[in-house]
């Protein structure tokens, strides 16, 4: 299950941010900021050696003491960012792929909303539960 | 083939609609292109974020283009763009020799000046579709006899939009 889960657009500005409730919330906030640097590396690098792995799904970007940052980049270069806790060894790449691909489908969901703004932060019930559910899943 | 029909019938709808709110004067008159244009832009931003969904990644604008020429056309218009053409620095032709908006239309002369208000809304769909992917972009339409429909994206790379702003006013629709 992930501790954390952003949106961030493609000017670098979030879009979504929610995290487990916890007193240092903003340290997560921090890991997810340090995590955009890695993107850029990992898409500017694909350009240029890696034409054959083009794949929107980044990978692992870095791994912490206690947390794992998995991204996730959509053609439209907004990033998805999912912060993991360590411990759960269960969850596998297959998994947090899978994971990213029902995020991206909700976020899909909300762009073609007629009422929502491009660029606006996200406000949508529904968004909301996909990302509640990823949350507590128990994996 | 249903979907397509409604297609149709609601597209001209919205564009008498808007010339009809005009004409009571909601809506200046010159705006009217400006409005469809910008209800084309969203759609477009819409559309490409949904049929991008499955596809790897791009790895150019050329790839980007194939990709508004084939599988874009296709899922609009239920056609591929007939023809590609460009000069390798930002100009992109597309030209689709039997444009599924005019087809309705008589092919004659008789109302080439009425069809610049049927391409407007297809013009903002390529331009919302590629500043969503990132890439900022002027799109015109023109057409030389009636079926077949000429766009011309030219799209601004951000290290070439200094030299082009200069020609941008000749390309405005």
């Amino acid at each position: 299950m992930a501790v954390c889960i952003a949106v961030i657009a493609k000017e670098n500005y979030p879009l979504y941010i929610r995290s487990i409730p916890t007193e240092n919330e903003l340290k997560f906030h921090y890991m997810v900021h340090t995590s955009l640097d890695v993107v850029d590396e990992k898409i500017s690098a694909l350009g240029k050696a890696l034409v054959d792995q083009r794949e929107l799904y980044l990978g692992l970007l870095y791994p912490t003491e206690d947390h794992k940052v998995y991204g996730y980049v959509t053609n439209s270069k907004v990033k998805f960012v999912m912060v993991v806790d360590s411990s759960n060894t269960a969850l596998r790449d297959n998994e947090i792929r899978s994971m990213f691909r029902k995020l991206h489908n909700s976020y899909t969901d909300v762009m073609c909303n007629p009422f929502y703004n491009p660029g606006d932060r996200i406000h949508s019930r529904a968004f909301d539960s996909t990302v509640t559910s990823m949350m507590t899943q128990v994996c | 083939m249903a979907d397509e029909a409604l297609f149709l019938l609601l597209h001209n709808e919205m564009v008498s609609g808007v010339y009809k709110s005009a004409e009571q004067g909601e809506v200046e008159n010159g705006r009217c292109i400006t409005k469809l244009e910008n209800m084309g832009f969203r759609v477009g931003q819409g559309l490409i974020e949904r049929f991008t969904k499955d596809t790897a990644r791009f790895k150019d604008e050329l790839d980007i283009m194939k990709f508004i020429c084939k599988d874009f056309w296709t899922t609009v218009f239920k056609k591929q763009i007939d023809n590609l053409r460009t000069n390798h620095q930002g100009i992109y032709v597309l030209q689709d020799n039997k444009f599924r908006l005019l087809t309705q239309m008589s092919a004659g002369k008789q109302y080439l000046e009425h069809a610049s208000k049927y391409l407007a809304f297809t013009c903002g769909l390529i331009r919302g579709g590629l500043s969503n992917l990132g890439i900022k972009s002027i799109v015109t339409a023109e057409v030389s006899s009636m079926p077949a429909s000429k766009v011309l994206p030219s799209l601004f790379p951000s290290s070439l939009i200094p030299e082009i702003e200069a020609t941008q006013t000749g390309l405005i629709l």
